[in-house]
């Protein structure tokens, strides 16, 4: 048994290739390991106070965003908001205040969790994720990170140290919506993210969706609707390949046929929501409180 | 002493506590069974809850759910540091006031989420005080009133 509060990253990847599990927040290490679903790993490393882990940075090349920034921070950051609103809103919408105060970007990707908030949001954004070892760093896309319900292609040495965004272009946006049954302390039932870039003549130029809670992992939808207005023909057929495309299962939440049927309602609001943020309408983080998606007060 | 056992100090309330415990303890039990206080209660132990929320450096944390030995150098603030000099807290008296304590599990936990929200927005809306509060589960009151007992403490 081992515990050691780490002060850089090369500390961290040391203590990692030693076999210890890295701890930030905790809220899904400690509260995994109790009601008898797990016990602690028996070497730990915590990795909250690694300054670099912490950095928040944008420049020509896009967005840093380290590994153990938190929801907090995401869904208040004024750049984010500004360029990035789907991983805000995602963001805003995870756990309550505490929660959103000790998890980090990092420990929600790296979870693997099919229902993460952040995953769909950083998908569409068409992010990249740096993991760091005692042997090198690599970079991989995120879309190359999930493997499978609560796991990951990291290897066991490999710590999640930073998520990069390409810069958002002009006349794009973003939204991220989800079913929930209540407003706090929930975990999505069914979550859309999109990202959109118009043409001057307010067509699509370019549109991503990504769903979450309705597969594995967090899942890409196939679209072929470049150059058409959004309408709601455009925003139907969206929906349709969102609830063809779903695989989902069956479990406390909802049944299968149910996130079907609403992976595609939220799918278009998604993009209904990222299309008017591109067209300059301002839509308060989250999106789900300001339109009335999800659970009403 | 075993391996898992790990000297640390942790500062509660402004004094610091010398302590051996298992790496692998929550910050509750040890705030309750080691330092002795016992304000903030174990209601979930799921981070669901919000009865064992304390302050860490100033943020609302639900305790339940995090490592005790993460808490070294950190200032942790309980609801046994709200009264300063035998004199009650703005938001325990207008708590008790407003009629916002029936059982009083949820209400150590609430008062730290609502010191916290008024520690950083002086003047938060009804709907931030609403998101402020928002993990912490009472059973009894409905809320009503221990919103009204906030938006008094103002």
């Amino acid at each position: 048994m081992s515990f050691l509060i780490a002060r850089s990253i090369e500390d961290a990847v040391t203590a990692l290739a030693e076999g210890a599990r890295p701890v930030a927040g905790g809220s899904d290490l400690v509260v995994g390991a109790r009601h008898g679903a797990g016990t602690l790993p028996s070497k730990l490393v915590a990795i909250d106070r690694i300054r670099e882990l912490k950095v928040l940075q944008f420049d020509d090349t896009g967005c840093t965003i380290g590994a153990g920034v938190t929801h907090a921070q995401l869904m208040t950051d004024a750049r984010i908001v500004q360029h990035y609103p789907a991983l805000a809103d995602a963001s805003a919408l995870v756990g309550s205040p505490s929660t959103r105060n000790v998890g980090t970007l990092g420990g929600n990707i790296m979870n693997g969790s099919p229902a993460m908030d952040t995953g769909a949001p950083l998908l569409v954004l068409n992010a990249a994720v740096e993991l760091r070892s005692q042997s090198g760093q690599r970079q991989l896309p995120i879309a190359a990170l999930w493997s499978g319900p609560g796991t990951t292609t990291a290897a066991a040495g490999e710590l999640c140290t930073a998520v990069f965004l390409p810069p958002a272009g002009e006349r794009s946006s973003s939204a991220y919506v989800r079913l929930e049954y209540r407003r706090a302390m929930e975990i999505a039932v069914a979550g859309a993210a999109a990202s959109i870039t118009l043409n001057a003549d307010g067509t699509i130029a370019a549109l991503n969706v990504a769903l979450a809670a309705v597969g594995p992992t967090i899942m890409s939808v196939e679209l072929d609707v470049a150059g058409r207005p959004i309408d709601d023909a455009t925003l139907a057929l969206v929906a349709q390949a969102a609830s063809t495309q779903a695989r989902p299962i069956s479990d406390l939440r909802a049944s299968d046929t149910y996130r079907r049927h609403t992976i595609g309602v939220m799918a278009r609001r998604a993009v209904d929501a990222a299309a008017r943020r591109a067209n300059g309408e301002l839509i308060a983080v989250p999106v789900n409180r300001t339109l009335g998606i999800g659970a009403s007060s | 002493m075993t391996a898992s056992v790990v000297a640390v100090k942790l500062r509660v309330n402004g004094t610091e506590y010398p302590l051996a415990i298992d790496m692998t303890r929550n910050l509750l039990g040890v705030i309750r069974d080691d330092v002795g206080l016992t304000g903030t209660k174990e209601g979930c132990d799921d981070c669901e809850c919000g009865a064992c929320m304390v302050l860490l450096d100033g943020q609302p944390v639900n305790s339940c759910s995090y490592l005790a030995v993460q808490a070294q150098g950190r200032e942790i603030r309980t609801v046994e540091g709200l009264m300063v000099d035998n004199k009650m807290h703005t938001l325990q008296a207008n708590i008790l006031e407003a009629g916002g304590v029936q059982c009083g599990f949820c209400t150590p936990g609430m008062l730290m989420s609502a010191c916290a929200l008024l520690e950083r927005n002086p003047n938060p809306t009804r709907e931030e005080i609403q998101i402020g509060i928002s993990g912490n589960l009472c059973r009894c009151t409905g809320y009503a009133r221990i919103i009204e007992a906030i938006e008094r403490s103002i």
